[in-house]
């Protein structure tokens, strides 16, 4: 949560800066790459340079099948975490004779650390509604849903005024651009829960009830909002589909390395001297995202780099010696393989791509605290393992950090995470156990250290340094 | 000519059965029955929605079917998971899921109250068979349980929420048996709790079955609270005609007087027809009842009067197992548990335990 609130901050700029820096330091672009255009939050500059093309290609040329077709050969992988294919969640989804279908974009981004759909529906608002007719034709959604998170108080003005407009200009209601295609979207505000962020506790919420994740299957692809067929996507994956479409399937699939095609929003955050969001292709290395000037710039004050949660709270940490090089001694690129490479034994995943930095003052044991406090505040309380063991977990983390832990309490919180993950309803649970998981293995003698150390560790609030990266900072500048 | 219709094969450690598809692993274990059942703490069969949130009933899907016999990557909870032809599964075979299960005893464990000494539910508390069978000797949980304070939901029932394992059961019973429910999970997390938004009492004909639904002694019926122990009652079978439900009962007497009535229940635990809150806390003279014979309890719990199976008697006397400590009190009674004060020896303590010896005693 701190780490979102420093993102709150970060809006004290004003917007000329933010679009200045958006502009400035991005490679290649293709969702952000108009971001930095006065009034593109407006229909009619977003018009003009270039805007709602795609769709006009769409209803002219393309059937829904073969927008389906279209987004299958880009690629696209899901952007809200999982990472599924996109293409093949859409012809997933069931068509029954007779039961309307639906499509939800998922807004609730309340991961910690993750702050990139903000961007999106903040500067590029037409963009998503782009996104989601040209995705609710292929899929025949004739009524769409945003939901977004409560606390983005301000953005469904935004979204709704472009809402509005593009319903003025016949790009939304009935008979769209005189295509028979009727569509409306509808914004809905959450409560704050993160949890409504899981795509059946989503549906749930949606459908006005307590926002408690569903017991799959039957998946939503089947049984979704109102028990009709749905498909729930992340606000950029949505976004992304207006590129495929214009610069086409085969070409977009061509950015990147392996399965990670197209280009990917990172929400930069931490220890570094640039945070903010960034889209990069996904060919560069970790190493140089976070020293290059182009991206994170570097640590701040000559710092040495200690560790890295690359891609969202809930994924493993990873040591600086293991996130610059793989295991087998490969260079980490910013990929979703190679993120994940050795698995969670030595890798992480590229998550929803909140990308958060800790330089060689921070404390994984308090910043994995931190976490614990967040998810045990989070869980939705249905399953016994999430609904205690959070709480467990937190309390055990609590004690070590302000000295009060025994060593086998380093023991124990292994035990919990273990019989919490893979137990429970919903990946709540898993992302709960994970950060854990992956503190105790990597920097188990941090926690030895607070043990052994009670007096130090109420004391100061970072850990020890030896972790941080071996390399002096010039040369790891690129 | 009727269409044969096609049974499923499954195996259950290793016990073959042939059930219809649709067939949920947890059912199929239940045609077998024995051992091999996994255990259900939130899933009701009477109750449309319910099950998947406990996670007892974890199994380990060795085979997924004959068409994909790749295993399940995870343990699925096998209340809400149907069979596949050909499908495999490990219960009680798989250490895997035994020592997931003794987790999730161990999470549910957390933060009960153990307060079995003074609770009504006690010898037919699933969630004591529950630690009996498969959980661990002791808990590892050092820090204060969570507590909340009790209420009367309406003039029968009582809600004692600290001892609640959040199943849901009693939700799903209002919305099913009810046509008004009033009584729901508020907040979420740990924090979570069953309750009514502003205190409001349960009133409906049928609401009393929440009593019997409810796993625990979370919900319990205030006609009977301290009147008596289950297990020195007697159960019989009898019936009345009633216009508002079957009438079948079990009740549960002291010679003549009836202490309270119960729907009847099946070897699982589950209600077989739920009765009306007339029959239940309006109808204790045993005139107005007819008396089949008595009740034969077939879960295995105190109530089957001693007849444990497979029970492990220490085989150390008790000076042993007291390990040279005199205690002048077996039993301390609390209203939280101070089980995890084992610093404090009961022998040094001047006449009967109390509670300020533990809560002024220091860590
Ligand atoms: C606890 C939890 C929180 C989640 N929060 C979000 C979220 O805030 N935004 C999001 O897009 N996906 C979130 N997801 C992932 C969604 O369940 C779902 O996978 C995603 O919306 C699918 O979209 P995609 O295929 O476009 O990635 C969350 C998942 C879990 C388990
Ligand atoms: S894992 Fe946690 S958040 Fe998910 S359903 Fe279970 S209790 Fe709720
Ligand atoms: S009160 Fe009883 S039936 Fe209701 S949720 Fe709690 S344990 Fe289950
Ligand atoms: S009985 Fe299956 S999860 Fe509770």
């Amino acid at each position: 949560m701190q780490l979102l609130q420093n993102a709150g901050q970060k809006q004290t700029q004003t917007k000329e800066q933010v679009r200045r820096i958006i502009n400035e330091y991005m490679g290649r672009k293709l969702l952000l790459d108009k971001a930095h255009i006065e009034g593109i939050r407006y229909y009619d500059t977003y018009r003009k340079n270039g805007g709602y093309e795609a769709a006009g290609k769409v209803f002219k040329t393309m059937s829904p099948d073969l927008v389906v077709e279209e987004v299958k050969k880009s690629g696209l992988r899901g952007r809200g975490g999982a990472g599924f294919p996109t293409g093949m969640k859409w012809s997933f989804l069931a068509k029954p004779e007779g039961v309307p279908r639906y499509l939800v974009c998922n807004a609730d981004e309340s991961e910690p650390g993750t702050f990139k759909d903000r961007y999106l529906m903040e500067f590029l608002p037409h963009l998503l509604i782009e996104g989601l007719l040209i995705a609710s034709y292929a899929l025949g959604s004739h009524s769409t849903y945003i939901y977004i998170r409560g606390e983005y108080a301000w953005i469904p003005d935004i979204l709704e005024e472009a809402i509005a407009e593009a319903k003025q200009n016949g790009w939304l209601g009935k008979n769209i651009q005189g295509t028979g295609f009727d569509l409306e979207i509808y914004v809905q505000r959450g409560a704050g829960a993160y949890i409504c962020g899981e795509e059946t506790a989503l549906i749930e919420s949606l459908e006005g009830k307590r926002g408690n994740p569903r017991i799959k299957p039957p998946f939503p692809a089947v049984k979704g909002l109102w028990q009709c067929p749905t498909v729930v996507n992340n606000v950029e994956t949505l976004a992304a589909v207006v590129p495929i479409i214009n610069i086409g399937g085969e070409e977009y699939a061509k950015i990147g390395i392996g399965k990670s095609t197209g280009t990917k929003l990172i929400s930069a955050c931490g220890n570094i001297k640039k945070p903010g969001v960034y889209e990069i292709d996904m060919t560069i290395s970790v190493e140089e995202f976070i020293y290059s000037d182009e991206y994170c710039g570097g640590i701040p004050k000559g710092k040495r780099l200690k560790a890295c949660i690359p891609g969202g709270s809930s994924v493993p940490i990873l040591p600086a010696n293991l996130l610059l090089k793989t295991a087998k001694g490969e260079t980490r690129m910013m990929t979703y393989e190679s993120l994940n490479d050795g698995g969670f034994a030595t890798g992480s995943m590229m998550g929803s791509g909140g990308f958060v930095v800790l330089d060689e003052d921070q404390c994984v044991v308090r910043n994995t605290y931190t976490l614990a406090r967040f998810y045990h505040h989070e869980s939705c309380g249905q399953c016994s393992p999430c609904r205690e063991g959070t709480g467990w977990m937190k309390r055990v983390l609590h004690n070590i950090e302000y000295g009060k832990g025994k060593m086998s309490d380093i023991d124990l919180l292994w035990d919990i995470q273990r019989k919490i993950e893979g137990n429970t309803i919903c990946p709540l649970g898993d992302a709960a156990a994970w950060p854990v998981a992956a503190a105790i293995r990597h920097f188990r003698d941090e926690f030895e250290w607070h043990v052994k150390n009670p007096n130090a560790a109420q004391q100061r609030n970072f850990g020890i340094a030896h972790y941080a990266d071996p390399l002096p900072v010039a040369a790891a500048a690129v | 000519m009727a269409e044969e219709k096609k049974l499923f094969k499954v195996k259950i450690d290793n016990i073959s059965v042939e059930v219809e598809p649709g067939t949920t692993i947890l059912n199929a274990a239940r045609q077998i029955g024995g051992d091999i059942v996994p255990p259900a703490m939130c899933y009701y069969s009477k109750l449309q929605g319910s099950g998947g949130k406990c996670r007892t009933c974890l199994v380990k899907v060795t085979k997924g079917s004959e068409a994909d016999p790749r295993p399940m990557p995870k343990l699925v909870a096998s209340c809400r998971t149907t069979v596949m032809d050909g499908m495999e599964v490990a219960n009680i075979t798989s250490p895997e899921v035994q020592d997931a299960r003794k987790g999730v005893v161990e999470f549910l464990l957390l933060n009960h109250p153990l307060d079995c000494p003074i609770c009504d539910q006690a010898g037919e508390c699933h969630l004591q068979d529950l630690g009996y069978e498969h959980g661990a000797d002791g808990t590892r949980y050092e820090f204060k349980r969570r507590t909340f304070e009790q209420v009367d939901i309406g003039d029968n029932i009582k809600l004692h929420m600290t001892r609640c394992i959040l199943c849901y059961r009693c939700v799903y019973t209002a919305d099913q048996l009810t046509n008004n429910r009033v009584h729901g999970v508020l907040n979420r997390g740990e924090a979570s709790e069953i309750g009514t938004y502003i205190q409001k009492a349960l009133t409906s004909e049928f609401i009393g079955n929440v009593i019997d639904v409810c796993p625990v002694g979370a919900l319990t019926d205030r006609t009977f609270r301290f009147k008596n122990r289950v297990w020195f009652l007697k159960p019989v079978d009898a019936h009345r005609n009633c216009d508002k439900c079957c009438g079948k009962t079990v009740l549960w007497m002291r010679g003549d007087e009836i202490f309270r009535v119960t729907a009847r229940k099946d070897k699982y635990g589950e209600v077989e027809d739920f009765i009306c809150d007339t029959c239940r806390f309006d109808t204790k003279e045993a005139s107005a009842w007819t008396i089949e014979g008595p009740r034969k309890i077939d879960r295995h719990s105190v109530i089957s009067q001693g007849h444990y199976v497979g029970t492990v008697k220490p085989k150390d006397t008790l000076v042993e197992v007291m390990d040279g400590r005199q205690p002048r009190l077996l039993m301390d009674i609390h209203s939280v548990s101070q089980v995890n004060r084992p610093e404090i020896d009961l022998s040094k303590i001047d006449g009967p335990a109390h509670s300020d010896d533990f809560n002024n005693a220091k860590r």
